[in-house]
């Protein structure tokens, strides 16, 4: 049984890793310039749902399972990914706006929240992997 | 030399483009602008850049092939599918070219060179006034005699560009004949200043030649504006020797000149021409005297002028938006001192670029360099240009030089105790201070009206800009009207080939053929085309042609620049014609608007116009040509909109005009009946999207209520419980992000959304405004507009519906900001959306809408003493052209602290201030932006007082020049944007904000902290002279009830109102000379216009408010205010110094401050 959750949340967080990666590498088009604001932003705001999904699906996984190290160690970052859907203001187009993504920075704060999450998720990886691996081995 | 030889044919273009050159079409180089740059001398060249645009010393390079758009990303990026959603797929034809030379008119005063008078600028022989000095003069004149006659062309455009002005706005001075000739026509009408004060301030300030430049003698003459008489005798007697010299050293020479004459003259002109000024009558003064004087043997130049120009002086009235105040009012000592030390600094990296020229021009490079050294300045410099200026008068201004540069600080960093400074504001209008660079920088850079930065030095590092608190940004106002402006027709427009940039005044020359970028410094070829000048007809001197003698030029670009064919002007009326609507009876007043100004709409023969209508259902009109009288086609469905006709809603102005002018005429009246009072903008929009996406263009909205149906709409969201609270003010953002998203739309298909807003309550215009903003619109709002009820309101929307309709305008635009490695941009303020890191997509432009940019340092700047902007606008004209509109500015960089407050520019900085603070009360909360405005003040004069200052003062201390800021700051707290505590409107508040993001710095700047002078004593002390009318110009006085008298009447400029505050006891006579009524008690409560009496006091009055007006482009409403009125609430919240229940006086709030530094 406890095979079965390591195995699900591995392909879970190689999802997540396949959606950081995109994100960094939409973003880092943005920056140089290869799309504009606008479709970098409706591409991205697709996602972010299913992004929070996802790690929710894995933190309450954790949780049902009673792995609790790393639920807390979840916790944090699906809280965040919660919390950023619902603070997004009533007149903005999603998490990611267009017209303000160019300025105070927010490019840059993007890009550095979509780096520590893909550094996140490769953690989680491993853990999730070896996790897999000790629970098939017991069994 | 050799240019002078060839001469300035004006010609050039017409003539001869033999060369690869830039051809400058005939007509091409639009008002004068581009020509002068090229003159030949060189002397002028370096000199006499005016300080605002200049051009540009030497450097000048070939440009290579034709480089693609501006934007550069455009073209490119369009095979990225970057541009696929903009511009869908419509780019098929690049061939339309826009511009032939012909078509230029339409900047206005297109210049054609006409085939000037050929005359070598050399000595010529001048009949000119100078008789006995004829060489010496002969080369001033050249310069200036040469330019006549090719200038002729550029006042044939008519009133925009006044002769004068234009020179002045644009600094062309550079070069000698195209220059000259602006100039002398300029000054001519400069002449009129006579009044000036003599020391002027302005002259020194731009002169970077300091010293000379700073003798009283030298004002007058220069300026030219001031005693005419004077000097034809000064300058003549002195110069014969000068020139004939200079002629030996033919490179010399140029400068020299240029280099007293021009430079003073430019200045004044230039500050005059913005100044609303724009003196007509020039034409006739030129044979003056003067004039000659100054800029030379212009004398027999007149005539050919006049010949050439053969539409004669066209109107001179230009008003250039830009400042009012038209003259110079600067501070007089500061320029010096730093001009001193700086030009040394400066100059090596400019002057010495040019090793590869001849001989004549590393002369003339020498002297200024020369001059400028520190050590040796007074002196030296003396020396160097003795010849120019033998005049006792420069003498002793080159002496007055002297000692200010030995005072060790410079007067913008003079510590003032704020707490016991009465009065901080002083008495004239306040100027942009003038960036610390050598004198022919200073003459080439950018006229502060178009570009501006918080800092005029720039800090070295990002650690410094810290230390010393203060924003550093720009504020553009990119798309100003212009008298004058060089519109360069040409096969290739030089870019760097690697950022992009355009050759500009500040690039320097490695040798002839190659050319050092001043944003990127990578080393281009200059093309062979480049070479040519077809201004002089002469080769090899790229460092004169027109580009690289002026900051600010408009180039007409070729196909590579579009992405479509130039599109034509499409304009599309949504009108809310609720129940609503036609109770406030705007119909009316539109309708006549548009009636009026149907002939006046920018446009060509392709000119299309449409109109639509909505309340709950969606009315078409069809127009097409043919039909006997207007269709009406209304579609019910709001669900999914849809056109009910494929054609005929959008129709040619002209072949339609008949049926136009009925529907306009039934208009008012077809829905008086009305019982409809739900609104259906959301899917009125939608429809006028899908009208306008195959062509783009101006839609104008006409709303007055909250939209109650189908898509976008809204709720209300005010509670009027909370007008007054001091806590939380919210909703200050959109409710939903429908309007985003069609403004969105909009922009990609070129298409601008105005937003007029004419509502007697809420209207959530937090969430309306997003149609606007974003898509490059504007936004005009009018609380509680009624015709009939609320007069005032209808004068107003009436005022504003002229200037809107009749105004410039660009369509597909974008405009791209860039700047020297190692800075870099990171949020703009403004409507427009962001499109990449640095490319602004404007499907509009209009001349009334500014732009605020924030920077910050990235990279060290050590290796640099320079650093550079620009902006490049890409634009659609009405008359389709494509053209490109770049400004460049150049900025010294320091590396110490005081240098960096020595250089605050305090209304830009308190402008870019608003604008971030806008940002934060949306994103954040009011009271957050509140803070941060107070500590903005509280950390700049702490970070000062600990690291600059010495004195240990009990008081508060600031450098002179940020004396204004905790006042400037205390007035925005009070603004209604920002203000709490006082019952403000959501809506009012919200349009206060869109104001601040949107309005350029000299509008805002009044909208901040108003003008106000006393009227009842108007005198012609200090008045100044504009076409034939006297206007006295009476001081500021600080915004404080304790300036009010009951004795006297004063006036209030808000920029888009006037107040007229009469007191109880006001005397008799001028109530009955200027108001035309007999005693206080018989004028009526509400009076909004000055009668037309012929009285002294009233003339002055009148001519003084109208001076005002004329400087700004919308013409604001005047109101009367008698004391003790209801209405004198509306005119006491300006008074920001005084105490209100809710917040500080400024002595409070500067103990407030005060507290905080001690903390």
């Amino acid at each position: 049984m406890e095979a079965v959750v390591f195995v699900f949340s591995l392909l879970d967080c190689c999802a997540l890793i396949f959606l950081s990666v995109y994100f960094i590498i939409t973003l880092s088009d943005l920056e140089c310039d290869y799309i504009n604001a606008r479709s970098c932003c409706s591409k991205l705001n697709k996602w972010v749902i299913p992004e929070m999904i996802g790690h929710s699906i894995v933190s309450v996984l954790m949780l049902v399972s009673l792995h609790w190290f790393i639920f807390l160690l979840n916790l944090p970052v699906a809280t965040w990914n919660i919390y950023r859907f619902i603070m997004v203001p009533s007149g903005n187009m999603g998490v990611f706006d267009p017209t303000e993504i160019h300025n105070r920075g927010q490019l840059k704060s993007h890009m550095k929240e979509a780096m520590i999450k893909l550094g996140f998720h490769l953690l989680c990886f491993f853990m999730y992997l070896y996790s897999m691996i000790l629970a098939l081995i017991n069994d | 030399m050799s240019a002078p030889s060839g001469s300035p044919h004006a010609t050039a273009g017409a003539r001869t483009p033999p060369r690869p050159g830039v051809a400058v079409a005939p007509a091409a180089l639009a008002s004068s602008g581009p020509a002068p740059a090229r003159q030949n001398g060189p002397a002028q060249s370096q000199m006499q850049v005016p300080s605002g645009h200049g051009l540009h010393h030497q450097n000048y390079v070939a440009p290579s092939g034709p480089y693609s758009l501006e934007p550069g990303k455009l073209a490119s990026s369009l095979p990225d599918g970057q541009c696929n959603d903009y511009y869908s797929g419509l780019y098929t034809l690049p061939a339309q070219k826009v511009a032939t030379p012909g078509a230029a008119s339409h900047t206005g005063a297109q210049q054609v060179y006409c085939g000037g008078p050929p005359a070598p600028p050399l000595l010529g022989t001048l009949p000119g006034p100078v008789p006995g000095a004829t060489v010496a003069a002969s080369h001033m004149h050249t310069s200036a005699s040469q330019p006549y006659p090719s200038f002729v062309n550029y006042y044939s455009s008519p009133t925009i560009y006044t002769a004068s002005s234009s020179a002045a706005s644009q600094g062309f001075p550079a070069t000698c004949h195209y220059g000259v000739s602006a100039v002398s026509n300029a000054v001519h009408p400069s002449v009129s200043y006579s009044s000036l004060p003599p020391g002027d301030p302005y002259t020194q300030v731009f002169t970077s030649q300091s010293a000379l430049a700073t003798g009283p003698g030298r004002k007058g003459s220069f300026p030219g504006q001031n005693a005419a008489p004077s000097r034809p005798s000064a300058l003549a007697a002195p110069l014969p020797p000068q020139h004939l010299q200079q002629q030996s050293l033919a490179g010399y020479s140029a400068l020299s000149w240029s280099v007293p004459g021009l430079p003073p003259t430019q200045d004044k002109l230039i500050r005059n021409h913005s100044g609303p000024l724009a003196s007509a009558s020039s034409s006739p003064a030129n044979p003056g005297v003067d004039s000659s004087s100054t800029t030379s043997s212009a004398s027999p130049v007149p005539n050919s002028y006049d010949v050439l120009e053969g539409g004669g002086y066209p109107d001179m009235h230009s008003s250039s938006a830009s400042s009012p105040a038209p003259d110079p009012v600067p501070e007089p000592q500061p320029v010096p001192t730093p001009t001193a030390p700086q030009s040394a600094k400066v100059a090596k990296p400019f002057g010495h670029s040019y090793p590869a020229l001849q001989p004549g021009y590393q002369n003339a490079a020498a002297p200024p360099t020369s001059g400028v050294q520190p050590g040796a300045v007074p002196y030296a410099a003396f020396q160097q240009y003795p010849q120019q200026y033998p005049g006792v008068n420069q003498l002793s201004s080159s002496l007055g030089g002297l000692s200010l540069q030995s005072s060790p600080q410079p007067e913008s960093l003079r510590p003032v105790n704020l707490t016991q400074e009465k009065d901080v504001l002083p008495p004239t209008p306040i100027w942009a201070p003038v960036p610390n660079l050598n004198l022919d920088l200073k003459k080439l850079n950018c006229s502060p009206d178009s570009f501006r930065c918080t800092l005029t030095n720039i800090p070295q590092t990002q650690a410094l800009l810290n230390k010393a608190k203060l924003p550093l940004g720009l504020l553009l106002h990119p798309f100003r009207d212009l008298t004058q402006l060089p519109v360069i027709t040409s096969n290739i427009i030089v870019r760097c080939r690697s950022c992009r940039t355009y050759i500009n005044p500040f690039v320097s020359f490695i040798d002839q053929r190659r050319w050092k970028c001043n944003l990127c410094y990578r080393v281009n070829d200059v093309p062979e085309e480049f070479m040519y000048n077809p201004l002089t007809r002469s080769y090899g001197e790229p460092h004169k042609r027109p580009e690289v003698q002026n900051s600010t030029v408009e180039f007409i670009a070729s196909s590579d620049y579009m992405l479509r064919p130039p599109q034509a002007a499409v304009y599309l009326f949504v009108l809310d014609v609720s129940h609503n609507a036609v109770e406030a009876g705007y119909l009316t007043v539109l309708c006549q608007s548009l009636l009026e100004n149907l002939d006046k709409l920018p446009g060509d023969s392709r000119t299309r116009i449409g109109f639509m209508t909505f309340d709950s259902t969606i009315h078409f009109y069809n127009l097409q040509e043919g039909l006997s009288q207007p269709q009406m086609l209304i579609v019910s469905d709001i669900d999914d909109v849809f056109l009910p006709t494929p054609d005929g809603l959008l129709v040619n102005l002209y072949e339609s005009k008949e049926l136009i002018k009925v529907l306009l005429n039934a208009l008012p009246s077809m829905f008086t009946n009305t019982r409809e009072t739900h609104s259906a903008l959301g899917p009125a929009l939608q429809a006028a999207f899908k009208l306008m996406s195959p062509t783009g263009g101006r839609v104008s909205v006409f709303q007055t209520q909250l939209p109650s149906l189908g898509a976008g709409l809204l709720q209300s969201r005010e509670d009027p419980n909370q007008r007054s609270s001091t806590k939380v003010v919210q909703h200050l953002g959109p409710a939903t992000d429908f309007y985003k998203k069609l403004a969105l739309d909009c922009s990609g298909q070129q298409t601008a959304m105005d937003l007029f807003l004419l509502s007697s309550q809420y209207s959530d215009l937090a969430s309306l405004a997003c149609m606007s903003k974003y898509s490059a619109g504007c936004i005009y709002y009018y609380p509680s507009f009624h015709c009939t009820h609320n007069p005032s309101q209808a004068e107003k929307l009436q005022k504003d519906l002229k200037r809107y309709l009749t105004r410039k305008i660009g369509f597909e635009a974008v405009m791209r900001i860039r700047c020297t490695k190692g800075l870099s941009m990171h949020t703009f303020h403004g409507n427009f959306f962001v499109r990449s890191t640095d490319l602004l997509s404007l499907a509009n432009i209009n001349p009334d809408a500014g732009f605020a940019v924030q920077l910050s340092i990235e990279e060290s700047l050590t290796d640099t003493s320079l650093v550079c902007f620009q902006t490049a606008l890409l634009y659609t004209s009405s008359k389709g052209e494509r053209r490109i509109r770049v400004h460049t500015l150049c900025l010294p960089v320091v590396s110490s602290l005081a240098e960096v407050y020595a250089g605050v520019d305090v209304q830009a900085a308190i402008c870019l201030l608003a604008n971030m603070a806008v940002d934060r009360s949306v994103s954040s909360s009011l009271s957050d932006a509140r803070d941060a405005l107070v500590n903005a003040v509280v950390d700049s004069l702490s970070a000062y007082g600990s690291a600059v200052s010495n004195f240990q003062h009990s008081g508060l201390i600031a450098p002179a020049s940020l004396k204004l800021f905790p006042l400037y700051v205390l007035a925005l707290l009070k603004q209604k944007a920002f203000r709490t505590g006082t019952s403000t409107r959501l809506d009012d508040r919200v349009y206060a904000m869109c104001q601040i993001k949107s309005q350029p710095l000299v509008h805002l700047m009044k909208m901040i902290h108003p003008n106000l002078y006393r009227i009842d004593r108007l005198t012609d002390e200090g008045a100044i002279h504009v076409s034939d009318r006297v206007v006295p110009q009476p001081p500021l006085q600080k915004l404080s009830a304790e300036r009010l008298t009951r004795e006297g009447a004063f006036l209030m400029d808000c920029g888009s109102v006037f107040y007229i505050w009469i007191g109880k006891s006001c005397d008799n006579n001028f109530i009955e000379d200027v108001l035309g009524y007999p005693n206080f008690a018989s004028i009526p409560q509400k009076m909004t216009y000055l009668p037309d009496l012929d009285t002294l006091s009233s003339e002055r009055t009148r001519s003084f408010v109208a001076w005002l007006r004329d400087s700004r482009p919308l013409s604001p409403v005047l109101h009367v205010v008698k004391d003790e009125s209801p209405a004198k609430a509306e005119f006491f919240q300006h008074l920001v110094e005084d105490r209100t229940e809710a917040a500080f006086s400024y002595y409070e709030f500067l103990v407030h401050v005060q507290r905080h530094i001690c903390k």
